[in-house]
């Protein structure tokens, strides 16, 4: 019992431990309405920060992300929504800023790839069990008129016995 | 099988090899800038030192010039700073330099002991202007026409190659058109 309340402790404290160095990034800011601060909290991490390329606006420490950050704020405190915002990045940073990038002629391979990727293989797949189970059903036919074969001999077998028991 | 479909595979991995080849040599921090042949935002800024009073993106208006970014906090521009200077030597094209979230005791002094090629000093301490024109790493220099069109981004510290490649052939070009 002890052993397992230590071992809750020490899981809570390490949940604490690890959201906190997640958002260690972020200031502590404020907003009128918690839809905003859900909105601001959700959008650091759809941006791309330009100076550390693999870190998104809430976790990176560069000083761009500070601003960006204060500007994002700014315009939600303004009332603008997701694509206003948007808006404001990408006519700046272009669309690399975006994680998910828009879709466009220029992304759609991008968009659209993976499920070319994944039609192809199961049209793969679905030729290859084809294939096989056509196969299969050959050697079926091949074994049954074998065991109908051996069947016929088993029985001629049993037969021949039961003459030299009587 | 087909021959076809038994060399798919292959033609499959080499299109893939070939692209990540070609993703070996992009440069990672070269981003195409979405304010390419688009109006350069307008800003008006405090100029350095303060006592000059402001300067005003729409003073440049009919002139081609360069916007210089630099902070004295930024190594790769102590490197930059020598092809600025010969830039400002050589052909008659303004440069500006915005001095990008930095302190002015610091920025000044800077540019007393490497040498000034700008023809304006602009405090940019809080980097508003630096965030509308999409910087994102110092230095960056832009190239502006007598319309107030971005022609060139440059990001990271000049070198003389860029400058006889792109900058030099660039500025000489608008500046004709400008004075045509």
């Amino acid at each position: 019992m002890k052993s397992l309340c230590t071992s809750l402790i020490l899981s809570a404290v390490l949940c604490v431990a690890a959201l906190s160095t997640a958002r260690a990034a972020e200031e502590i800011v404020s907003f009128d309405k918690p839809e905003q601060a859900a909105l601001f909290h959700s959008l650091l991490r759809e941006y791309r920060c330009l100076k550390c390329q693999n870190q998104n606006l809430a976790d990176s420490h560069a000083s761009l992300a500070a601003d960006l950050r204060r500007e994002i704020r700014t315009q939600i405190l303004q009332g603008k929504g997701k694509p206003e915002i948007d808006e404001y990045l990408v006519a700046r940073y272009g669309e690399f800023v975006l994680y998910r990038p828009r879709f466009s002629a220029k992304t759609a391979v991008l968009w659209l790839g993976p499920f070319v990727l994944l039609l192809i293989g199961l049209t793969g797949v679905y030729i290859m069990i084809r294939r096989r189970s056509a196969g299969r059903a050959r050697q079926i036919a091949d074994m049954e008129a074998s065991m109908a074969a051996n069947d016929d001999q088993s029985a001629r077998l049993a037969r021949a016995r039961q003459l030299l028991d009587d | 099988m087909s021959l076809a479909l038994k060399l798919l595979p292959l033609v499959l991995f080499l299109a893939l090899a070939g692209f990540l080849a070609k993703g070996l040599t992009l440069n990672p921090t070269e981003l195409p800038s979405p304010l390419i042949d688009k109006t350069a935002p307008a800003f008006v800024v405090d100029k350095l030192p303060a006592s000059d009073g402001q300067f005003s993106s729409a003073d440049m208006d009919g002139k081609v010039w360069v916007l210089n970014v630099w902070a004295s906090w930024c190594g790769p521009c102590v490197q930059e700073h020598p092809v600025l200077i010969d830039l400002a030597a050589e052909r008659p094209v303004p440069i500006v330099g915005l001095n990008y979230k930095d302190k002015p005791e610091d920025a000044l002094p800077w540019l007393a002991r490497l040498g000034n090629p700008f023809v304006e000093v602009l405090d940019d301490q809080r980097g508003d202007v630096g965030l509308d024109f999409g910087v994102y790493g110092v230095p960056e220099t832009f190239v502006i026409d007598g319309n107030g069109v971005v022609r060139y981004k440059h990001v990271g510290p000049l070198d003389g190659q860029a400058m006889r490649d792109k900058l030099l052939p660039l500025i000489d070009e608008l500046m004709e058109e400008a004075s045509s």
